[in-house]
């Protein structure tokens, strides 16, 4: 361990290296891929050369002719096997439409990559050798690609819905007064951004494992997921295996980003056939089939309109999205746009506010939630619109953020939008950003090179955000129609030897869950980090919990652990105690021990109260042995986080390249429990945004192919694209848990994009461009460039 | 087709498929389970391994290409007691991994970049490592760890020089 000394009350908010380290350093940690079962299948999945076509028929007869093949299905052979549909749990509205998606089509794919047929084999090269064997007859119809198109149902997707809207969501708490607010403004800005689909892109591609044990009629899946439980109990419902029968296993997961937060087909395939055949069931995802097969993220059109007093104070947002939900509803595709709807007035004191959502489906691979999902969205959107009133009103973007923030007396506070925001101090994080940046010489320095005949132009892109996160309080869930609660379980238990398991309901995947959750134990029982284990991720150890995602894990899940620990701690309380004959009153907990005040010679380690607590011999009337504690946390509010993020970048005139020079990053995240992982949390999530902004997007042809099915055409970025990141913080503790901390996850991705784009649009605001799509790519750039220097407007768009 | 090959300080003779590649000989013939695939068109790197001390993708060499090289993967990087090579230490002192997926190949390839340059500017790290994605740390903590490593082995070879 790099920190070696540890004592009571002194753990939290050291930068402790990971405990999950060694085992992934060496090569020893287990990915689903990794785990080896003998008498294995292994699962091809045959998927749609179309975006929309009918099933005439399907040929398997040369595929189970073919070397190692076990078995193959079809659709229709399969559709007994699902005692529902795959599951959506987020109905939005009443009236929500949702197409009937089975793991395997049947009659009609909807999207290139539709699964169709699987095929079993002795071996994976075996398996794909046999899935080019399979022949199906494809009656073509035509691919509904864009969104416009889409929502005008000049082609209907689905015909028994008659339409391709799913719904349509509201947030108008008070529609007149945003109209009041409109007809009297000074200024009014009026925008329309595109968010490109993207793919999430976690380095271990998804893969599942199987198994099914001797005569108990019991499963245990492996898969690569970030929501074992959910999981669980949605495998129960769609299979109709009784849930107690059903274990569920995340492994070593290399990475998720909303994308492993999903119930897929190929997990309900490979539990179908593995009950079917009753042999293990492995299907190993490969890179370009994920890019159709996994679910992507953003995928909308933005209509958002500020209006404002002549100073350029906001007086109303109103905010319109056509989403994409692509062909079908997966597991909460419906809500992930909604999830921004709370926030398009970001970090803006805005008193009249107005969303509204439509969704509509598309013949493409169905949208879910990506890395913020809704929020980053949301952060664009205000965030370019806020530069375009500043150049509107004429201020510098500093001055119009100052004029609007909301003011740091003003917290807890409650937004127009129906929110309570726990706490903040916008402009403090602002103040250290500019100057960690040193804002006025960089200004003097693009002054300077716009008066030469420098074709190097500079860009300094600001980004205020404010994100809600900690998903969720259950009641809150429940006004949203969410099917489940937003708790999370935490066991704490101190084994006879005084050595500490405890179980999370949290499902780490790279966040380094075992690592702070140890930590925040050792705070309150004073034990050693590393006398500390931490069990998650496996429903039959840790039965109860809501896994990871939406940057919850630490305010929902680690204050259940700290919580638990508390409770732990009152009982041992009360046997050393009884042990040492004196009042709960008059012991003192201090590094690990409980002393009699005043005469500290008597007192009692925790290790040995669990040694009493274990044998029992001599326990206080009526208390039960063991010296454990659970506890499960319903939080009472989201948390929000917030920052201010400074992009610098210097965009050549001549081929259209814009360059990250710079990256500044103030972040407030409540208290930090390891300062190490923050940092690494904001630094991924940065560069995941600034992705976003600069190269990546999953793009189709007009029949409905998806173009960008490998890296060399997706472009994730490499260590040579991007700079080196300036970070700082300023902590404003969250009053809604007794941490004090606030979800850091997803916090660089949400403040990040609009920070890059904000900077590629100020460093070419002088010659006219105005609007920008992303990706800012050298051809648009350089287009967006050349429609302004010949004054045909500076859409850029194409 | 038979393929003999040092994997790791130790030698392994099988019956491979021709079309079989390095990486799914060194997972599911050897059991080295530690080098992983992250793509299908040797664009992310994971799968990096030495041969013969220089980095490969190991998806885009053939097992029969390897026949008579010395493969070094992530299983063969620490001491045999365990201790982490100085790369591997320099990754957890600097939390240069999140998921650790793409760990091992970014490892190998470090262990290859140090090899030619032993003493990297910031710059050269970002552009040696071009051929290595990982999705979770945005390459900060990577290039901390690699110019640490760097220092560290650099201290070593002056220990041992003198």
């Amino acid at each position: 361990m790099t920190v070696t000394e540890q004592s009571t009350n002194t753990v939290l908010g050291q930068r402790l290296v990971r405990k999950e380290d060694p085992a992934l350093l060496s090569g020893e940690a287990q990915f689903v891929h990794d785990i080896q079962l003998p008498g294995a299948l292994y699962m091809a999945i045959v998927r749609s050369p179309y975006a929309h076509a009918r099933i005439r028929s399907i040929d398997l007869s040369r595929a189970l002719a073919s070397p190692g093949v076990v078995a193959a299905f079809t659709g229709s052979d399969l559709q007994g096997e699902w005692a529902q549909p795959m599951p959506c749990a987020w109905p939005v509205t009443k009236d929500m439409r949702n197409p009937a998606h089975y793991p395997l089509a049947v009659d009609q794919v909807c999207y290139v990559g539709d699964a169709v047929a699987v095929v079993l084999a002795t071996s994976n090269a075996l398996a794909q050798d046999a899935r080019e064997a399979v022949e199906v007859d494809y009656e073509e119809l035509e691919a509904v690609v864009d969104l416009e198109d889409a929502a005008s149902d000049r082609v209907v997707i689905h015909p028994e819905l008659s339409t391709n809207i799913s719904y349509v969501w509201e947030l108008s708490p008070d529609k007149e007064a945003v109209d009041r607010a409109f007809s009297s403004a000074a200024h009014i800005v009026s925008e329309r951004y595109v968010q490109q689909r993207l793919i999430a892109s976690a380095m271990e591609p998804r893969g599942v494992l199987a198994v099914p044990h001797p005569f108990g009629g019991e499963y245990t899946l492996y898969s690569a997921t970030q929501i074992p439980h959910i999981l669980r109990v949605m495998l129960g419902v769609t299979l109709g295996i009784p849930e107690s029968k059903l274990r569920v296993v995340a492994p070593a997961v290399g990475g998720g980003f909303g994308s492993k937060l999903n119930v897929y087909a190929e997990e309900l395939l490979a539990m179908a056939l593995a009950r079917r055949i009753r042999r293990p069931i492995r299907w190993h995802e490969e890179r370009s089939e994920g890019a159709l097969s996994t679910v992507q993220g953003r995928g909308m059109i933005q209509n958002i309109e500020l209006a404002a007093d002549a100073d350029g104070k906001v007086t109303a947002v109103r905010v319109s999205l056509l989403a994409d939900m692509g062909a079908y509803l997966q597991l909460v595709t419906p809500g992930v746009p909604l999830l921004g709807g709370f926030l398009y007035h970001g970090v803006y004191d805005v008193p009249a506010y107005s969303f509204k959502c439509t969704g509509v489906f598309t013949t493409k691979t169905p949208t879910d939630a990506y890395r913020g999902a809704g929020r980053p969205e949301a952060t664009y959107a205000i965030e370019r619109a806020m530069d375009a009133l500043a150049r509107k009103v004429g201020v510098d973007p500093v001055e119009i953020r100052r004029r609007n923030y909301i003011p740091s007396d003003k917290f807890p506070y409650s937004s127009a939008a129906g929110l309570v925001f726990d706490s903040g101090n916008y402009s403090n994080a602002l103040d250290k950003a500019l100057s960690l940046v040193g804002y006025d010489e960089l200004r003097a320095e693009q002054a300077r090179r716009r008066s030469s005949s420098s074709t190097k132009h500079l860009g300094i892109g600001i980004s205020s955000y404010v994100e809600m996160c900690g998903l969720a309080p259950s009641r809150v869930l429940a006004s949203l129609d969410y099917s489940a609660g937003g708790w999370e379980s935490a066991t704490v238990r101190v084994l006879p030897t005084g050595k500490v398991q405890v179980v999370t309901g949290t499902s780490p995947h790279g966040q380094g869950h075992e690592t702070s959750w140890s930590m925040i134990v050792a705070e309150k029982l004073g034990v050693s980090f590393d006398d500390v284990e931490v069990l998650h991720s496996d429903t039959a150890v840790s039965p109860n919990g809501m896994d990871t995602y939406g940057s919850r894990s630490l305010s929902v899940g680690g204050t259940a652990v700290w919580l638990a620990s508390e409770r732990v701690l009152d009982k041992a309380r009360a046997i050393a105690a009884h042990q040492l004959e004196v009042a709960e009153e008059d012991l003192e907990f201090k590094d690990g021990s409980f002393a009699v005040r005043g005469t500290p010679d008597r007192s009692m380690p925790l290790a040995a109260v669990a040694f009493e607590a274990f044998t029992a011999h001599n326990l206080p009337d009526g208390m039960e042995p063991t010296l454990e504690a659970s506890v499960t946390w319903d939080p009472p509010n989201f948390t929000f986080p917030f920052g201010t993020h400074i992009a610098v970048v210097e965009v050549d005139e001549e081929t259209g390249k814009v360059q990250l020079l710079r990256y500044i990053a103030v972040d407030d995240c409540g208290n930090q429990i390891n300062p190490l992982i923050v940092e690494g949390q904001l630094e991924g999530g940065i560069a995941q945004g600034a992705a976003q902004a600069l190269w990546e997007e999953a793009v189709y042809d007009d029949r409905g192919n998806l173009l960008t099915t490998t890296f060399a055409d997706y472009l994730v970025p490499s260590a040579a694209e991007l700079p080196s990141m300036e970070m700082a913080s300023t902590v404003t503790p969250s009053p809604t848990n007794p941490l004090g901390v606030k979800g850091v996850g997803e916090a660089g991705t949400i403040g990040s994009t609009p920070a890059v784009m904000n900077a590629v649009v100020d460093a070419l605001s002088h010659i006219g461009v105005s609007n920008l799509d992303m990706p800012a790519s050298p051809q648009r750039v350089w287009q967006a460039i050349a429609a302004a220097r010949s004054g045909s407007g500076s859409e850029g768009r194409m | 087709m038979r393929v003999s090959v040092k994997v790791n300080g130790r030698l392994y003779e099988n019956e491979v498929e021709g079309r079989t590649l390095l990486v799914h000989y060194l997972r599911g013939v050897l059991g080295l389970t530690g080098t992983n695939i992250g793509c299908d068109t040797s664009s992310c790197g994971a799968c990096t391994v030495l041969m013969d001390g220089e980095s490969v993708k190991s998806c885009t060499v053939l097992a029969v290409q390897a026949d008579g090289a010395e493969i070094t993967t992530i299983e063969g990087m620490a001491q045999p007691d365990g201790s982490l090579h100085p790369i591997q230490k320099a990754f957890w002192d600097n939390h240069g991994l999140q998921c650790g997926y793409c760990t091992p190949g970014m490892v190998m390839a470090t262990a290859s970049l140090l090899k030619e340059n032993p003493h990297p500017s910031e710059e050269e790290v970002r552009m040696g490592l071009e051929g290595n994605l990982c999705r979770c740390t945005g390459y900060h903590n990577i290039v901390k760890s690699v110019l640490a490593a760097a220092a560290t082995m650099d201290g070593q070879t002056e220990a041992v020089r003198s």
